[in-house]
């Protein structure tokens, strides 16, 4: 259960960092905060920043929608035993993963610009895709305080 | 369990209001860069130069670096006229500020490479700023996007921002588009020879500008 915790608060605050980057990409606010770096209008003006017409960060707040949509159906009491949620959860991230491995190489060896806000929604869904497969490997349990029934070699 | 939809409802509301935050205090252009200034004094600049200075044909372009025509040529025409005309010692290429007032921030992209220029890098910014040419549609405000290109085209950002902040170049962009107006400059990119005003009635090509080089170096002899 504590994964899925997990799962679902990170998911929250994937989906805000991509909520930003999306309602940026539509015009609200002035220019996108990125530091010193810079970086961030570089990727965010490149033609790489529209997908199938849409812009990019628009599929990171489906896609995190989504995840949390799951995690928190998965928590329900009824639904804490079921194997099958952590699958989904595994199937999700696994496919947030790869766009953001295709989107990181973009900005890495075509753009040559490093957006932070893209980097830090890399580092949500990769840690997001290892505690799914992490849940993967765990009983279900019905506990409140994420006690699953430990086993040796198994994370809790 | 319920701890834990207090902790979701929590964050929630402060990732929130941290969105909402960063939307409305994102980078701005400083005033000082992005409008005309009060006044206008002459420093005795006349614009950055490409070429050598003993070639016979130089060409003055007034350029807006908001306008796409002008990007347009730099980044097709002006390699090959570089590479054929400029860098063989036959012109000397000049660029001179004509900020059109239709272009909400083309002033403030003169301005960012006047302060790459302080550095020694005018040409580098140029060049990021017609490449990456897609924050001119956008209509956004660039300050980040220019300081990314600035960073880029090898500028210290930190001398740019206070350059840019003080508005540093502001009046030398001014005077340089005053400058045009008395030599009838009605658009961009606008060019003249040797000070003579170039009429085309399309957008020239590397061809043009070696025929007008060639026909002024033959009558020089």
């Amino acid at each position: 259960m504590r994964q899925r915790q997990a799962i679902a608060l990170l998911a929250l605050v994937g989906l805000f960092v991509a909520l930003y980057l999306w309602l940026h990409a539509l015009g609200f606010g002035g220019a996108i905060k990125c530091g010193v770096s810079g970086g961030c209008e570089t990727v965010q003006t490149s033609q790489w920043a529209v997908f199938l017409g849409l812009p990019v960060a628009f599929y990171g707040v489906v896609g995190y929608c989504a995840v949390l949509g799951v995690a928190l159906a998965s928590l329900r009491p009824l639904a804490l035993a079921q194997r099958q949620w952590n699958v989904m959860l595994v199937s999700l991230a696994s496919v947030g993963l790869f766009f953001t491995i295709y989107l990181t190489y973009l900005e890495l060896f075509v753009i040559h610009a490093i957006c932070r806000w893209c980097v830090g929604s890399a580092a949500i869904i990769t840690l997001i895709w290892i505690v799914a497969l992490l849940s993967l490997r765990s009983p279900g349990t019905r506990t409140d305080h994420g006690a699953s029934q430990q086993q040796p070699g198994q994370p809790v | 369990m319920n701890r834990f939809y207090a902790i979701v409802a929590v964050l929630a509301v402060v990732l929130g209001i941290a969105v909402f935050a960063l939307l409305r205090t994102g980078g701005t252009a400083p005033a000082a860069a992005v409008g005309a200034p009060p006044t206008v004094v002459d420093d005795g600049f006349r614009g950055y130069t490409l070429g050598q200075g003993s070639a016979r044909v130089e060409i003055t372009e007034y350029v807006d670096f908001e306008c796409p025509v002008c990007a347009s040529f730099a980044t097709i025409q002006m390699p090959t006229i570089k590479e054929q005309l400029i860098n063989t010692g036959r012109v000397r290429w000049r660029f001179r500020d004509y900020p059109l007032p239709i272009h909400k921030y083309s002033r403030f992209a003169a301005h960012a490479a006047q302060c790459a220029g302080a550095q020694g890098h005018y040409f580098e910014m140029q060049d990021q700023l017609f490449t990456h040419h897609q924050w001119a549609q956008t209509g956004k405000d660039p300050s980040d996007l220019f300081r990314s290109l600035a960073q880029a085209a090898g500028v210290d950002l930190k001398a740019y921002d206070t350059c840019m902040e003080a508005g540093r170049y502001a009046q030398r962009i001014e005077f340089s588009r005053q400058e045009g107006d008395q030599l009838l400059v009605d658009g961009t990119p606008t060019f003249f020879a040797n000070g003579k005003k170039l009429d085309f009635r399309r957008l020239p090509g590397s061809d043009d500008f070696k025929a007008i080089a060639d026909s002024i170096i033959a009558h020089s002899h």
